[in-house]
């Protein structure tokens, strides 16, 4: 197997407010391989999608990426010009947003925007551009694509909109995708179909996925491998199946936990007690003692990575597999 | 999205009479609309229509002076408006003096739109220091009466058309930058913008081609507004008997031709080209709010 696609060494992005310094990604790290995707799941504020944005180097004042690497085929892209990022961007490297509805350009034609994404990156003539944005999006099931090229964004529906966007991310091939929660906005039904597309044509073109969401039903069909983000860290990561079987975080058995599924049914489904800490009064101890139901007085203070095998987690006293001992407000 | 595709041509067709058909639904926007191209075409038109032109001093006669409407002129044609002071017939003067006053609001109109949606644009996108600088720019800008800063570069500058469109556009481009600015500030901040800068299209691409068309429909009432405004203000500098030479005459200088006249009878000379101006006015401002109306895709459904 040759390297990875993308490989993030202790990233660390960080907002300097008034408050004091947000740390939102805390150093992590993580790797992702040829037509795999990764599954980066965690809760709203837990810094999943400022990972992604890092990624992109899209980080707003008075963000900023203090320290690691994001190498993309060994290149470091915290290292070159920005000029180079933006080359990068849209060709190497696309990204899918959560609310189709906001990302199109409301005032311009679906063909004019697609061809955009090609034409910044390549001198085709406008008939090439035109047919290479039709075949986009007669490849993601879009009927009668020629029309839909002159259609406004408000002519079409949400899920069509979002396969509008994920047809523009893999217009230029890229190697490397990361999907922000595409599914979020959609309803159930048109959320598989999304799913089933966008996992389609990463396999077809052996790209390199990230998929962020905080739904693991979303990831549990779709994602090779998962990482779980707590207050800006990665606390366990590993095979989907294993991690989701088999957690070893008691944060990651929590999100597991409560998920409905119908044997379920009457009773009361299970919420993690508490609320994500704080980022700004993070201290020596480990982030989520304060809701952990395993918490131990080791907890004071912060644990380090624990390898098993394939996966690994941060925590000293890992749960195994999903009993929860504690009843949730014990 | 019914039937089959149409040839591309035909869509762009049925693009501009589903546009049209918009416009035409509210009667007054579309009364104005005919009124306002009667008005240029009779403008376009003066030198075939008018049986006088009132700029050749050999055609105008002192002896016609001050002639009611009605009256036969020594040539033997007929003065439909009457004549000023010096003879000139007010029909024929209208015509000529509105290709100045239109001819002088649409470029000075045009040239502040471009400037101040550059300015406001870019003030919006840097943001920080450059966008401080402009911004307090234009604020001093607007702090000053127009009227006062265009008196004061006309005098300056002296009497010519070319040089009432700079007084114009100096008072005018500020109102484009402002308006841009606050709906640009707004824009950029949607995801569609983040998107773009996802896709990789560098900073002027996406300023001028994603947030741009944006901002359009407050910028074409500003558009509107502003050219009637630099309309009404070229006639008041002229009014004021500092703006066009009085060899060619616009409408401001007819008006205050006849203001001396005025008590005396001698309405006319007066009041056919204030009338002008007011209609002329007045349709522009019309014809404006219904494109804001209709331009906005948003308001389509």
């Amino acid at each position: 197997m040759t390297g990875p696609i993308l490989s993030i060494k202790d990233l660390e992005t960080h907002f300097f407010t008034r408050a004091g310094v947000v740390k939102a990604v805390n150093k992590i790290s993580l790797d992702v391989h040829e037509g795999k995707i990764l599954g980066l799941v965690g809760e709203s504020g837990s810094g999943k999608s400022i990972t992604g944005f890092s990624i992109m180097r899209l980080i707003d004042e008075p963000g900023r990426i203090v320290g690691g690497s994001i190498s993309l085929k060994g290149e470091d892209l915290t290292k070159i010009s920005e000029r180079q990022m933006q080359d990068i961007r849209g060709k190497r490297i696309s990204m899918i947003f959560q609310d189709p509805m906001m990302t199109l350009n409301p005032v311009l034609r679906i063909g004019t925007q697609m061809m955009e994404a090609i034409t910044a990156h390549e001198k085709v003539s406008k008939k090439e551009a035109r047919e290479r944005a039709r075949d986009g999006l007669a490849q993601v099931g879009i009927p009668s694509p020629e029309e839909r090229l002159d259609a406004y964004p408000h002519e079409l529906s949400g899920g069509m909109r979002q396969r509008v966007a994920i047809a523009t991310a893999f217009l230029n091939r890229p190697e490397f995708i990361i999907a922000d929660e595409p599914t979020t906005a959609l309803d159930v039904t048109i959320q598989s179909q999304i799913l089933a597309e966008a996992q389609k044509l990463c396999e077809q073109y052996k790209t390199a996925m990230i998929w962020i969401t905080h739904d693991l039903s979303v990831v549990s069909g779709l994602a090779d491998e998962i990482a779980v983000m707590y207050a800006g860290k990665i606390v366990e990561h590993g095979p989907s199946r294993q991690v989701l079987t088999d957690p070893r975080h008691p944060y990651t058995a929590g999100l597991i936990k409560s998920v409905p599924g119908e044997h379920m049914v009457g009773h009361r489904l299970y919420q993690i007690p508490g609320m994500t800490p704080s980022l700004l009064s993070l201290g020596e101890e480990c982030a989520f003692v304060e809701r952990c139901p395993h918490a131990l007085d080791l907890c004071a203070k912060a644990p380090s990575i624990t390898q098993d095998g394939s996966r690994h987690y941060r925590c000293h006293n890992p749960t195994l597999g999903l009993e929860l001992e504690t009843e949730p407000g014990a | 999205m019914s039937a089959a595709a149409p040839a591309p041509a035909a869509k762009k067709e049925n693009a501009l009479a589903a546009f049209a058909q918009r416009f035409f639904e509210n009667r007054i926007a579309a009364l104005a609309l005919v009124i306002l191209l009667i008005i240029v075409g009779l403008a376009l038109l003066a030198p075939w229509i008018t049986p006088q032109n009132p700029y050749d001093l050999a055609q105008v006669d002192i002896m016609d002076a001050r002639m009611a409407p009605g009256e036969e002129a020594f040539e033997g044609y007929t003065f439909l408006l009457g004549s000023d002071g010096a003879g000139r017939d007010l029909y024929s003067a209208i015509l000529y003096g509105l290709r100045i006053s239109l001819a002088v609001g649409v470029f000075s109109g045009l040239i502040a739109l471009a400037i101040g949606t550059a300015v406001g644009l870019i003030a919006a996108y840097a943001g920080g220091r450059t966008e401080t600088v402009i911004m307090r720019i234009v604020d001093l800008q607007l702090s000053f009466p127009a009227i006062l800063v265009a008196l004061m570069l006309v005098a300056a500058l002296g009497k010519g058309v070319d040089k009432i469109i700079i007084a114009l556009v100096t008072v005018q481009w500020a109102y484009y930058a402002r308006t841009v600015r606050g709906t640009a500030l707004s824009e950029r901040k949607k995801e569609y913008v983040e998107a773009a800068r996802n896709l990789g299209l560098s900073s002027r691409r996406i300023l001028f081609g994603h947030i741009m068309p944006n901002c359009m429909s407050p910028l074409i009432v500003v558009a509107t507004i502003q050219t009637a405004h630099a309309i009404a203000l070229e006639a008041t500098l002229s009014f004021l008997g500092i703006g066009l030479p009085q060899t060619e005459p616009s409408l401001g200088i007819l008006i205050s031709n006849g203001f001396e006249y005025i008590l005396s009878g001698k309405y006319w000379i007066s009041i056919y080209p204030g009338l002008a101006l007011l209609v002329t006015v007045f349709s522009i401002n019309l014809v404006g709010d219904q494109l804001r109306d209709v331009l906005n895709p948003r308001l389509n459904k």
